[in-house]
């Protein structure tokens, strides 16, 4: 059926059609969750709707929501540079970890420093160790072609191990020791670093607003300026980059650096904001939902605030009806990973419906 | 120090780097017929939990170990062909999906494990098999030909998996498949079928090698029993270069040092434990960036393929 | 035309959707304010505990935040197993039981703790030493809810927080004693350890043992191998059994994992010795003796002592003299009479503190 009428009213429908597709596809992945709720002798409406209320219901919820979307948004964020760039990060997990240690270690070294100057220093460090860490595998395939898909797995776990090392040597809380607890834990950042919450008695930090505006920034990069369109490009076709002269490799490599600086900034922001010492086990798996959140916002950076809200609800709802009917914890996980099955079978009619415009367009 | 370089300490080296490759084996080799007809399968680490977690289960109701497995290559494979429908019929993001399947995975092995047994428990895995004549030799006998049936399987498959990628018209379709589908399709190779059959080996294999885990190597289910196996093996086909005898060599090398790291520990060599356990990873990406740059891998891998497109 | 209608009806479906997924959120509070009520009434009840009949009629609702799950034979499941008997005797009217667990992750933690909170739960145990901090920054905002944490010896006093427990256990006697023990059982005298991360309980478990070998003075050495994690049980047991290539007769271990390499001991019919829990179910020809956490009596004392209008600020310090941790011998394994004697005369010892344990 052509339709010679192209008025904003049909465009609009098109494209707002093309945006809610990822949402229409996540309810099959309740309904068979609702089937399992159902052999758990649990009323999966119930379930469900202590999952939307406790996510979204009060100012709690909201703002454990957003505080869950804050390290998602950035290291999806990341995730949108390197695929753009032709590169899938996997290594998100470990540049978090770096992140969070470069920001903790750089913290203590300098307490006495002036609190907002050490905070802003303090967030630089996490970036870049974020950024070397996905710098090295950036490198390693532009110069000796190693894939990033073995380079960043072997990374995140030399990242946890590091962590590990640092938090039973050097960066242990001398308390610790003196209390022969021997817990893994640095000792606790002074509050003039903490990231200020606006909200009393909640968890809210400026990290995420901060976020918000970075996702702006990473928009602009990669469709208004020349570095940021030769990434994209070569992400698109690397053949025709590199007749049209792009050293791809090279901008491979810049895709997964700045991919890490975000990861990194993600790990900055969480013992900034969130857990004030270094421990283990702070990333809640954000390195691999990153991803996930990413593609949820058709790979775009605005579409990633959206995306890393709804991901970050459903970690906050999840737990909540985990808590309220008492199922395993491992049903959340299950649902999850059906929700990325169904949203990623979808983007198929995105595109057959992008591209039957082109041909009808 | 000195007491590291002795012969016992050598051959458990030796004999539990071969033990202990073996899951590697199995997911990696199945991962190198995904890859070679260009499908990235980043979910075989739920896959290898499924194959875990029903391999344990069935093998502990039923009593029969064998039972056990085959129920762990089938739900492997059903796994396998979820992700060939996914990626190959659907043409999703490889990596994405990938990952999907590894959270699905992850979560309902232990949703299971949590719902239907009453807690941890162990099982009398497959015995180890000592090979008439060869098993006698002193030293080598006891280190190459005294162990389980799945060991021995493991580094069969290798041969096997080599000359079916290299000798037979369905490993040249498979090639072909995953360098140029276009040319393979317009040779009159079904592309979809190809890598639908891939895929879905590629989970059968995933399957026993978490059913290594638990019914042969370590006899226990818990929660995330694999830990990460999985992304290790996929990481070892490009270190192997979508190669066999490659995927061998560096489930071996990961294998042999993480043993020997345990020995470095068990001898009170002066290093952190923490730095001990980084080295295996450490030194595949070292390997690697030595020799990665003569591996070529295969044109199309993780790209989509529709009929009719350029 | 009809593809538009289509689409329209869609996204409207869709907007009416979200919509009505907000409205139950209107419905919520109400479901809310009976939690809130009932913190008030733990405020009325503070004023006639002078009687103590009314005491016993009032629910108590515990809520507790599990790093593992409640099927982990280890640390996890000896605070379940206490809560699960405190409330079989109390009754399920008295006593409330929540639990979350798999929270290993820190955010998913914090969100449970702060929620449980919320709710109204009398007491919120965060039943691991990475939740410290978390806790000590949720309890400044419900002053008349109790938390505790441990293992530690940190209830935050110093820093003006009054309502949190803390509860640790002093492991390294029990290690000290099966060190011996697991000397005397040894004939390579050669014994292995196999460890998660060289923190906390588990570190000071194993300075035990390695003294208690040591000092037994047969001749015997202990080796550890940590595996960097507290759920890789291919590393335990690959951890075992380099022990058992090695020449090791008789292991210790513990966390999670740790079935991966009991699994290996009962492959080669090799001794193990527990720490944190009794799972001697899990292997009977196997393990010797396992040092197991009993959080019943410290569970019973928080709640008399909230019960008393005292929300936190005390330590429990579990060990072998009062009960908290307990030697516990696999009742199906004959051990020799002259190793029994020596435990029970080591036992004795400990209780009367004339063991002493550095623990740098």
């Amino acid at each position: 059926m052509p339709m010679p009428d192209e008025s904003g009213v049909k465009k609009f429908l098109d494209r707002s059609f093309d945006a809610l597709l990822p949402l229409l596809a996540a309810p099959f992945a309740f309904l068979i969750g609702g089937i399992i709720l159902l052999a758990l002798n649990v009323d999966p409406l119930k379930a469900y709707g202590v999952m939307i209320t406790g996510a979204l219901g009060d100012v709690s919820g909201i703002t454990q929501t957003l505080v869950r979307a804050t390290p998602l948004l950035l290291v999806a964020l990341g995730i949108v540079i390197a695929f753009r760039g032709g590169v899938l990060n996997i290594g998100g997990e470990g540049q978090l970890v770096m992140g969070a240690i470069a920001t903790t270690a750089l913290v203590l070294w300098l307490e006495s420093w002036p609190g907002w100057i050490l905070m802003i220093l303090s967030m630089l460090a996490g970036a870049a160790a974020g950024a070397v860490w996905g710098g090295i595998p950036g490198l390693l395939r532009a110069r000796l072609g190693v894939s990033e898909n073995l380079s960043t797995i072997m990374m995140n776990a030399i990242a946890a191990q590091f962590a590990n090392f640092l938090l039973v040597g050097p960066l242990m809380d001398p308390l610790q020791r003196e209390m022969g607890t021997f817990l893994p834990e640095s000792s606790r950042i002074p509050k003039s670093v903490w990231l200020y919450r606006p909200i009393p008695q909640a968890s809210l930090h400026i990290g995420f607003f901060i976020a918000l505006i970075l996702a702006l920034l990473v928009y602009i990069f990669l469709w208004r300026t020349s570095i940021g369109y030769r990434i994209r490009a070569v992400g698109l076709n690397p053949a025709a980059s590199r007749y049209a002269g792009i050293n791809v490799p090279h901008y491979e490599a810049l895709a997964l650096t700045l991919g890490g600086m975000f990861a990194g900034l993600a790990g900055s922001f969480e013992i900034l904001g969130v857990h004030h010492k270094l421990l283990q086990y702070l990333s809640s798996g954000y390195g691999f939902s990153g991803i996930v959140v990413a593609l949820f916002g058709n790979l775009h950076p605005l579409g990633a605030i959206p995306a890393s809200i709804l991901f970050g609800g459903l970690l906050v709802g999840g737990d909540k009806m985990q808590r309220a009917v008492q199922v395993p914890s491992a049903l959340i996980t299950t649902i999850s990973g059906l929700v990325v099955l169904f949203v990623v079978s979808s983007v198929i009619l995105t595109e057959r419906r992008a591209r039957r415009r082109k041909i009808h367009g | 120090m000195g007491d590291l370089f002795t012969l016992p300490v050598l051959l458990g080296i030796i004999y539990y780097g071969i033990r202990f490759a073996t899951p590697y084996l199995f997911a990696a080799i199945g991962e190198t017929f995904a890859q070679r007809s260009g499908v990235l399968n980043l979910g075989v680490e739920g896959m290898m939990l499924m194959g875990a977690y029903t391999g344990f289960y069935v093998a502990a109701t039923s009593g029969n170990l064998w039972a056990g497995l085959l129920a762990a290559a089938i739900v492997g494979g059903l796994m396998g062909l979820l992700m060939a429908v996914i990626s190959v019929t659907f043409q999703a993001t490889q990596g994405i999906s990938g990952i999907g399947l590894h959270i699905l995975g992850l979560g309902l092995s232990t949703l299971l494990f949590t719902t239907t047994m009453t807690g941890v428990a162990t099982i009398i895995g497959f015995p180890s098999i000592r090979i008439p004549l060869l098993g006698d030799i002193p030293y080598i006998g006891d280190i190459l030909f005294n162990h389980n049936v799945l060991v021995y399987t493991a580094f069969l498959l290798v041969p096997i998996s080599n000359w079916i990628l290299y000798k037979t018209t369905f490993g040249l379709q498979v090639r072909a498949v995953g360098q140029s589908p276009q040319a393979a399709d317009t040779l009159g190779v079904s592309v979809k079928k190809i890598r639908y059959i891939t895929v879905t080996l590629g989970g059968v294999l995933a399957g026993i090698a978490g059913a290594s885990l638990s019914i042969a190597l370590i006899n226990v289910f818990q929660e995330n029993l694999t830990n990460g196996m999985g992304f290790i093996a996929v990481a070892l086909v490009y270190f192997g270069a979508w190669r066999p005898y490659g995927v061998l060599l560096g489930s071996l090398l990961f294998s042999f040092v993480n043993a020997f790291q345990q020995w470095v520990q068990l001898k009170g060599v002066a290093i952190p434990a923490d730095v001990a356990v980084m080295m295996p990873y450490i030194l595949t990406i070292v390997v690697l960036a030595f020799s990665a740059r003569r591996s070529t891998k295969p044109a199309a891998l993780t790209k989509k393929f529709e009929r009719g497109e350029a | 035309m009809k593809r538009m209608l289509f689409q329209l009806s869609l996204v409207l479906v869709l907007v009416s959707l979200v919509i009505g997924g907000c409205a139950p959120a209107a419905t919520a509070v109400p479901e809310a304010a009976p939690a809130a009520e009932k913190t008030v009434i733990v405020e009325v009840e503070k004023v006639i505990t002078a009687t103590p009949a009314p005491v016993e009629e009032k629910l108590f609702r515990i809520a507790l935040v599990l790093p593992s799950t409640t099927k982990d034979s280890a640390f996890s499941q000896a605070m379940f197993e206490a809560l699960m008997k405190v409330q079989e005797e109390m009754g399920k009217d008295k006593l409330e039981v929540a639990y979350s667990e798999s929270m290993f992750k820190l955010p998913d933690a914090a969100a449970a703790i702060r929620d449980y909170a919320t709710q109204g739960y009398n007491l919120v145990i965060g039943h691991g030493s990475q939740y410290g901090s978390t806790i000590a920054e949720i309890a400044p905002d419900f002053p008349t809810t109790a938390f505790a944490w441990g293992t530690t010896v940190n209830t935050f006093q110093s820093e003006g927080i009054n309502n949190v427990f803390a509860y640790t256990g002093t492991s390294e006697f029990g290690g000290y004693v099966m060190g011996v023990v697991s000397a005397m059982l040894s004939k390579s005298k050669k014994i292995g350890i196999c460890g998660p991360i060289e923190t906390g309980d588990n570190r000071n478990y194993v300075k035990g043992v390695l003294q208690g070998v040591n000092e037994s003075n047969l001749g015997a050495t202990a080796t550890a191998i940590w595996t960097g994690s507290y759920s890789d049980v291919t590393a335990m047991a690959t951890c075992a059994q380099t022990h058992i290539q090695d020449g090791a007769d008789v292991l210790h271990g513990m966390s999670q994992a740790a079935t991966g390499a009991i699994a290996a001991a009962k492959e080669n019919n090799i001794y193990w010795f527990n720490h944190q829990y009794d799972n001697s179910s899990l292997a009977p020809k196997v393990i010797v003796a396992s040092q197991a956490y009993d959080f019943v009596p410290t569970l019973k004392d928080m709640i008399a002592t909230i019960n008393a209008g005292v929300y936190g600020g005390k330590v429990y310090t579990l060990t072998l003299q009062n009960g908290g941790l307990e030697i516990r011998y696999n009742k199906d394994i004959e051990i020799p009479a002259d190793v029994m004697a020596a435990s029970d005369a080591l036992l004795e010892k400990v209780k009367k503190g004339e063991i002493k344990i550095p623990l740098d």
